[in-house]
């Protein structure tokens, strides 16, 4: 009875290996790696909402009548190239962050921190 | 998602970008198999190709060895899995994959794929949604991606130098001898992956593509490119300035389509009034805002590449300038 939400499951198994990424490791470089799979899971999950049984890609044709919801294809669609970018604009801040601080483990960077306030 | 299980255990930072290479590539093939092509070819470009390009770029600048555990893992793994377990419980009220009548296909879907055709006569509807009835989104996603670009830009932009030190060209020259094949096949292939974005980016009303594809696709060429006859040759064939005005152009052409249609006496983004005809209106309206898309992609993108690969490069010269980089380090740098 439940099998047919099991895509819905991958999703949340996915969304949450990433989201374990991102909280329990300190590598600023796997945090955004995890990142990218939470957003990965996200764009499969709203791909999987718009799935029609039986329908086909979303292009109009002669003799199709059942078509996927195209709505979502659209968000995904550009939020993957959107994705991207932000990545790109995370790793900059990490390639800076290690050019300061010469590392890019959290608690490194924040034991500096307070080595700066006590200092300071 | 064996492969996301592999991320989450290994430690050495560049098996894990492959591995994130992989998982893309795997995502897009799932998403053909949910009938999403526009989407899967997008994610195949980028997440299988310039994704893993950036990740690799960046681990050769901040280290390749993630720290092994000091982290408490526990805490984390009952965060997640509380937090997984709800939202599983959550799924239990949601309609069942693939079902005809979920409440996501009752809205504006319908008219979309029944009235898409004569109000906007482009068999694609994604393309149709994308250019035409949701435009206005469009044109704040083109504005994110390319403030994104501005950002890397401001974040990892080089003081001008005046002199360009000599002492890498040796080098760089040599180890392009010894890939003798492989930059005279590229060289051959560069021109039919340019056609080739052309093609996704003046089909896309068709079948599959658009201004995002071939604007990846198009930065995709031209970073093999760079890869293959290094920065320098790249940067003097390829004009930065006029990249980063590019940029401008693309979003700007788009804001200007919509606001030609404003004074035409529509609203804004409405192309009805481009033309005589509204059908024809809209066909050149779409063309005019996934030129523009791609424009801005496409530079956004090579900007993006060439701040990431002109900060590395600038870094190895100190380095090498010091004498005191490591040879292991510059090895994976040199492979890329």
């Amino acid at each position: 009875m439940f099998l047919g939400l099991y895509n819905y499951w991958i999703v949340v198994l996915l969304m949450m290996i990433g989201f374990y990424i991102v909280i329990a490791h300190g590598n600023l470089i796997k945090k955004l790696v995890g990142l990218t799979i939470f957003q990965t899971s996200v764009f499969i999950f709203y791909i999987t909402v718009g799935m029609v049984e039986r329908g086909s890609a979303p292009i109009l044709a002669e003799g199709i009548s059942d078509y996927s919801n195209p709505l979502p294809h659209v968000l995904i669609l550009t939020a993957i190239v959107v994705g991207i970018a932000t990545t790109a604009l995370g790793l900059a801040l990490a390639v800076r962050i290690k050019e300061a601080y010469g590392c890019v483990e959290e608690d490194e960077i924040q034991k500096q921190d307070l080595l700066n306030e006590d200092n300071s | 998602m064996v492969i996301a299980i592999a991320i989450v255990r290994t430690r050495d930072l560049l098996a894990v970008v492959m591995l994130t290479g992989i998982y893309g590539l795997l995502s897009a093939s799932f998403f053909v198999v949910l009938d999403a092509v526009d989407v899967a070819f997008t994610e195949a470009s980028v997440g299988a190709g310039i994704s893993g390009l950036l990740m690799l770029t960046a681990i050769t600048m901040t280290g390749r060895k993630e720290q092994s555990g000091r982290h408490k893992p526990f805490l984390a793994l009952f965060v997640v899995l509380v937090t997984g377990g709800m939202l599983i419980y959550g799924t239990l009220d949601m309609p069942y994959f693939g079902a005809v009548d979920a409440p996501v296909h009752m809205h504006v879907a319908p008219r979309y794929i029944h009235d898409s055709m004569q109000e906007v006569g482009v068999p694609n509807i994604v393309t149709a949604v994308l250019g035409s009835y949701r435009a206005f989104d469009t044109l704040g996603e083109v504005a994110v991606i390319f403030t994104a670009g501005i950002g890397v830009l401001s974040l990892l932009a080089l003081p001008r130098r005046s002199k360009q030190a000599k002492s890498d060209e040796a080098t760089v020259e040599q180890m392009h001898e010894r890939h003798m094949v492989l930059r005279i096949v590229s060289k051959a292939l560069i021109p039919f992956i340019l056609l080739f974005a052309l093609y996704v980016q003046f089909h896309g009303d068709f079948g599959p593509g658009g201004g995002f594809q071939a604007g990846v696709i198009f930065a995709a060429a031209i970073i093999l490119y760079t890869m293959l006859f290094g920065l320098d040759t790249a940067k003097r064939v390829f004009n930065q300035g006029l990249i980063r005005l590019l940029a401008a152009i693309g979003l700007l052409l788009y804001a200007c389509v919509g606001v030609v249609s404003m004074l035409n006496g529509a609203n804004f983004l409405d192309y009805d009034v481009l033309a005589e005809d509204p059908v024809a209106g809209q066909h050149l309206g779409i063309l005019l805002i996934e030129l523009g898309v791609g424009i801005t992609v496409t530079s956004v993108m090579l900007i993006i590449f060439f701040s990431f690969a002109g900060r590395r490069q600038a870094q190895q010269k100190t380095a090498e300038h010091n004498g005191t980089e490591q040879q292991g380090e510059q090895d994976v740098s040199r492979t890329l």
